[in-house]
């Protein structure tokens, strides 16, 4: 006992109290400075809720925003329904061409000159400000009036798309790379030609992924208003048909939030509240998703 | 030259498949080379389309002068848009300054000092920033952030005076800071995220060496860590300031919508993005107004490009030199 520390002090010489007290004061920091990163975090949902909470009622999510300044005002029926079908439209859209892309990098161009473009300006999209995507929907579909209408609930989705596109890419781009070259070997050598080895083999190895990545795509796009203030715009009434103007929360709560009005104020909050629930829920099934594969071995 | 010569069914080549069996895979592989293709030409699309779009303001003012003149006068015509560009580079810088030394902190502590059971659990919490949309946070800072801290903000604008661009008469509600400040919250979870996967990638028998020779736990990350980690927080920080210059909705509730160079950061401004959103509906009329704010927006995609290239040869690099893959952006 006692030989061993001294043999210890021979090699190393105490610590000075300078030295421990840096150590010590530097670990307190980092402990603050983590405490500090949360505090924004438990404010938010702590105010949202204290002020959105008495919104909710059962006429918030069964009637449309009436637009009456001094009557009822109605409440966010319209939004809800339309960020549902507008982002829904916008995976249906970014999905399969996000996952096809993804499939196009790992399974044929690899580390081709094609291929490595390709991984460069998925990239480049995924920096692109979102208002910027929003402009450019505006300027191609909206402007020439494609299919007919000017603002419609289709090209809000077109634009959320393109900012789906990267995400669901890199993220399926990565889960496709894990699924072991055994697996695909081994296909190929039973004589299974290559979209089949693609389809029975790589795509359900991956699934888990590929949904929990798209899954957190659409909860980003969820959140997103600037792209759709000039393509899909804020209406009133709900409607079904995406060839139409839609409503979307964001787009409500960007409205409704500096109204002189407190009422509508308001409902700004309770609209805020209906979102961040919707897109924790969403975020949630792609994590829970994501542990139980991970709990399964493949990832 | 009945069974066994002709080409043998069950012989040798019994692999080969008709041309029409070989059909759907061919069908497959060129579809998705032609997707993935497809996505080239649309982004060469979208910056033409842009350019052309924006034509007439730099026909009119000049490419130069649109970006570098100090002077946004819708009512007169007169588009000049250094302050705007000047508002994005402030407000970024801003939210770079607090959130990144912020961001680095949470990862080191998440890494080395954080007790095991609590890591998952702090990890989501601060992934969950993240999760809240621009708009709402625009919303909480508008009615809590703003009010609550405009006296701190007068305190400090006035016993800071002699510090450069901090002095001012009064303090504006919306302000530069608020929306720096909101900015830095939302970019923390992207450089927290992508720091704390550089700083796992530093080798074990590094920091045991460092350990090992007597260095305090401190020491041992200021010496072994951050040099080898260096790359890679730089890389996420470049992300997040990407982020910051095209962050939109949050920003235009909170920065005051005032096209006028501030001489503080306490005074109301304007920014890019901004002012897009705000003006957007008004210009759907004029123009010259239009292809002005179209000409706002190529700025936006030029320097979100910049800054995001850099970024990610940063952060590729610096996965090089450890031999994990570093998952961006998502």
């Amino acid at each position: 006992m006692e030989s061993a520390s001294l043999a210890q002090r021979a090699v190393l010489p105490p610590v000075s109290p300078r030295r421990r007290r840096t150590d010590r004061m530097v670990r307190a920091l980092l402990w603050l400075a983590t405490g500090v990163a949360i505090v924004p975090l438990v404010l938010v949902i702590f105010y949202i809720l204290s002020k959105g909470i008495g919104a909710l009622s059962v006429e918030f999510f069964t009637t449309d925003p009436t637009g009456d300044f001094l009557g009822a005002k109605g409440g966010v029926k319209s939004a809800i329904l339309g960020t549902i079908e507008i982002v829904g439209f916008a995976a249906l859209l970014a999905v399969p061409l996000g996952v096809g892309v993804a499939l196009y990098l790992t399974e044929y161009g690899r580390k081709g000159r094609l291929a490595q473009a390709v991984r460069f300006f998925v990239d480049v999209m995924t920096g692109v400000p979102s208002i910027v995507f929003g402009l450019f929907i505006y300027l191609t579909l909206v402007l020439a009036g494609t299919g007919g209408s000017s603002f419609a609930g289709w090209k809000g989705s077109a634009a959320l798309a393109l900012l789906m596109l990267p995400v669901v890419t890199r993220s399926a781009e990565v889960v496709l790379n894990l699924v072991p070259d055994s697996l695909r070997e081994a296909a190929l050598a039973l004589g299974a030609p290559r979209w089949k080895v693609i389809v029975r083999v790589v795509l359900p190895s991956a699934a888990s992924g590929i949904v929990t990545g798209s899954l957190l795509a659409v909860a980003r796009a969820a959140g997103e208003t600037a792209p759709l203030l000039f393509t899909a715009t804020i209406v009133k009434a709900t409607t079904f048909d995406l060839n139409q103007p839609m409503n979307s929360l964001p787009a409500q709560i960007f409205q409704d939030l500096k109204q002189p009005n407190d009422e509508l104020v308001q409902r700004a909050w309770g609209a805020a509240v209906t979102l961040v629930a919707m897109i924790l829920i969403v975020t949630l099934i792609a994590k829970l998703i994501q542990r139980r594969s991970r709990a399964m071995g493949v990832r | 030259m009945e069974a066994g010569t002709q080409a043998a069914p069950g012989g040798g080549r019994s692999l080969d498949r008709s041309p029409l069996a070989r059909l759907p895979d061919r069908v497959v592989r060129i579809g998705l080379t032609a997707i993935s293709a497809a996505i080239l030409l649309l982004l060469a699309y979208f910056f033409v389309k842009l350019a052309l779009e924006a034509r007439p303001v730099f026909e009119k003012f000049g490419v130069l002068n649109f970006v570098f003149e100090n002077n946004w006068d819708v009512s007169k015509g007169i588009y000049g848009a250094l302050p705007l560009l000047v508002g994005t580079l402030i407000t970024s810088a801003l939210a770079l300054t607090i959130g990144v030394p912020v961001a680095v902190a949470v990862a080191l502590f998440l890494t080395e000092l954080c007790p095991r059971r609590a890591r998952g659990s702090l990890t989501v919490l601060v992934d969950m920033l993240a999760a809240v949309p621009s708009v709402v946070y625009g919303l909480w800072a508008f009615y809590f952030l703003i009010p609550k801290l405009k006296p701190v903000e007068q305190w400090f604008a006035d016993t800071f005076h002699f510090v450069p661009f901090v002095a001012t008469e009064n303090v504006a509600g919306p302000n530069y800071f608020i929306a720096g400040l909101i900015l830095a919250i939302m970019i923390l979870p992207i450089v927290s995220a992508i720091s704390r996967e550089v700083l796992s990638t530093v080798p074990a028998d590094q920091k045991e060496a460092s350990l090992a020779l007597g260095a305090t736990r401190w020491e041992m990350i200021r010496t072994s860590m951050l040099p080898y980690a260096r790359r890679g927080i730089v890389g996420g920080s470049m992300l997040g300031l990407g982020r910051a210059i095209g962050e939109t909705i949050a920003v235009t509730i909170v920065i005051g919508d005032n096209p006028i160079l501030g001489h503080s950061i306490f005074d109301q401004g304007y920014t890019l993005a901004a002012v897009i959103a705000n003006e957007f509906s008004e210009a759907a009329s004029d123009p010259l107004h239009k292809a002005a704010l179209i000409g706002a927006g190529l700025v936006l995609f030029v320097l979100t490009l910049l800054v995001n290239s850099v970024a990610r040869l940063l952060v590729i690099r610096s996965e090089r030199q450890g031999s994990k893959p570093i998952a961006m952006g998502v």
